[in-house]
């Protein structure tokens, strides 16, 4: 039997096994891997191997004179190249979530709710990535582990807690469809919660600590401020790359759950026919 | 039947089992003072800082409380074939959902009032603002059933249900907690907040979780 296999790209209708040469169409291919992916993932590797170089090596740590003080972030702004691109790809992330279970619930894709729950898995580590190293920062920089006043803290501490749920429905027994139509919804409401917490916060902090968009006020300059764009970047083409991954092993698995046992009592019986 | 009686029946449903199970009256809202006289163990039975805080911790025991009410208004439907029932009826989601919801917030009302008596008790509270208490507080109950309602028939009679809910539906009811807790804290006279406008607030919540669980509520009673 044929498991049709995603193949480049996110299109589901190709089938990578006959492109990269492994095609035997009587068995289920384990591969996630396709043409499309190797580049992305060559270049995620190289783009890492620039990256450890340009934020520990090439450039200074931050140390400004201001009205003839020395101030500044010091080694801790090397964190800033991490912790940026880790949250703009979890809301980036959850974004895709909260796009893709909205067309589940118009359209019914299977598809849309494969890349809803991939996603959704790559932002719930991002968003603890984020929230791992803005903690690590903060203890040098504003002397605490964790900031109450600050907005955007606890709007990503909040959305990560809303992911775990999400991916805890996820995971929850049913049927496929059961289980997509039942994610989508509470992945569209990721979206609605998002603003609300992040409205609320907002009113109830009364401030916020958190940098400014430190870049516009050109306090970060030259080569730091083209290695935290070119950590963003880095950041988006690493996620493209993992999203695709998962997407076909999530296809694998829908596959599997869908004709593994019919597929292995056919075995089972070819075997016993021919013995 | 027109979409009020049909509200009006699966409320009336969900309130006659209370009526006879008595379980929000003689379990919920026993747990929720409870919480309160936990709370009062936990920071000292020191009065200056209860009754400083009376707004947060009594939001906290409801928002506690409701998630088991949310557990009971699921669990009346799990048995005994209720749900295919339900969907026999040939009532429209939409009333379902808002019969589930009013019956939830009835219950939550039950609640939120002998615990308000908990803590003007237990944490010398007083009330300095009554229409902006009470209308706070509807609004507060009103998010709070209208979501707990959408989360429990997302998870319908999952064996899981009983762990997932809470982290589910907690994180959700955050803005809630947030809103509900500034606008006592200027009805008890403990903060100086515009209460009005968490008020505000609250009444959003309540009426984009009304509408979200209006619209999928058809989705939902499909598969459950």
């Amino acid at each position: 039997m044929t498991i049709d296999t995603p193949g480049t790209g996110l299109d589901p209708t190709h089938d990578p096994t006959r492109a990269s040469g492994l095609a035997d169409p009587g068995s289920v291919s384990g591969i996630t891997r396709s043409r499309t992916t190797t580049i992305l993932g060559a270049v995620v590797l190289a783009g890492a191997g620039l990256w450890l170089f340009l934020a520990f090596g090439a450039t200074d740590p931050d140390v400004r004179i201001v009205e003839g003080n020395e101030v500044g972030q010091y080694d801790a702004i090397r964190l800033m190249y991490v912790h940026v691109p880790a949250a703009i790809t979890a809301y980036l992330a959850f974004f895709v979530t909260a796009v893709g279970s909205a067309m589940v619930l118009i359209k019914k894709s299977v598809w849309w709710d494969l890349v809803a729950g991939s996603s959704a898995e790559i932002g719930s580590v991002a968003a603890a990535l984020a929230l791992i190293t803005g903690s690590i920062w903060g203890k040098p920089i504003w002397n605490t582990w964790w900031e109450w006043g600050d907005v955007r803290l606890l709007t990503t501490l909040v959305l990560f807690m809303l992911s775990l749920g999400y991916l805890a429905v996820r995971r929850l027994e049913g049927t496929a469809e059961e289980r997509a139509k039942r994610s989508a919804i509470i992945g569209l409401l990721l979206l609605f919660n998002v603003i609300l917490v992040n409205r609320s916060v907002e009113l109830w902090a009364d401030q916020t600590i958190h940098q400014q968009s430190t870049i516009a006020d050109a306090k970060i300059e030259d080569l730091k401020a083209f290695t935290l764009y070119y950590s963003m970047l880095l950041g988006a083409v690493a996620y493209a790359w993992m999203l695709i991954h998962r997407f076909r092993l999530a296809w694998l698995e829908r596959q599997y759950d869908r004709f593994g046992i019919d597929d292995a009592i056919a075995r089972r019986h070819a075997e016993g026919a021919s013995s | 039947m027109n979409h009020f009686e049909e509200i009006a029946l699966i409320a009336g449903k969900d309130l006659r089992i209370e009526g006879r199970s008595r379980v929000a009256l003689n379990q919920i809202a026993p747990f929720a003072i409870l919480v309160i006289v936990l709370f009062g163990f936990a920071l000292d039975a020191d009065r200056t800082t209860l009754q400083t805080f009376t707004p947060g911790l009594y939001w906290m025991a409801v928002l506690l409380s409701s998630v088991l009410a949310v557990h009971r208004s699921v669990a009346v439907e799990a048995g005994e074939g209720a749900r295919e029932g339900l969907l026999l009826s040939g009532l429209r989601p939409a009333s379902v959902f808002l019969g589930k919801a009013v019956a939830l917030v009835a219950q939550l009302l039950i609640v939120a009032i002998v615990l308000l008596g908990g803590v003007l008790i237990f944490y010398s509270a007083s009330i300095e603002d009554p229409v902006l208490l009470v209308t706070s507080l509807l609004g507060a109950v009103l998010g709070v059933g209208a979501a707990g309602t959408l989360y429990g028939a997302l998870l319908g009679s999952q064996r899981a249900r009983e762990t997932i809910l809470p982290i589910l539906l907690l994180p959700v009811l955050a803005p809630v907690l947030i809103a509900a807790t500034r606008a006592f804290g200027d009805a008890m006279g403990t903060t100086g907040t515009d209460g009005w406008a968490w008020t505000q607030l609250l009444y959003a919540f309540a009426a984009i979780y009304t509408a979200f669980g209006v619209l999928s509520h058809g989705v939902l009673m499909e598969e459950n």
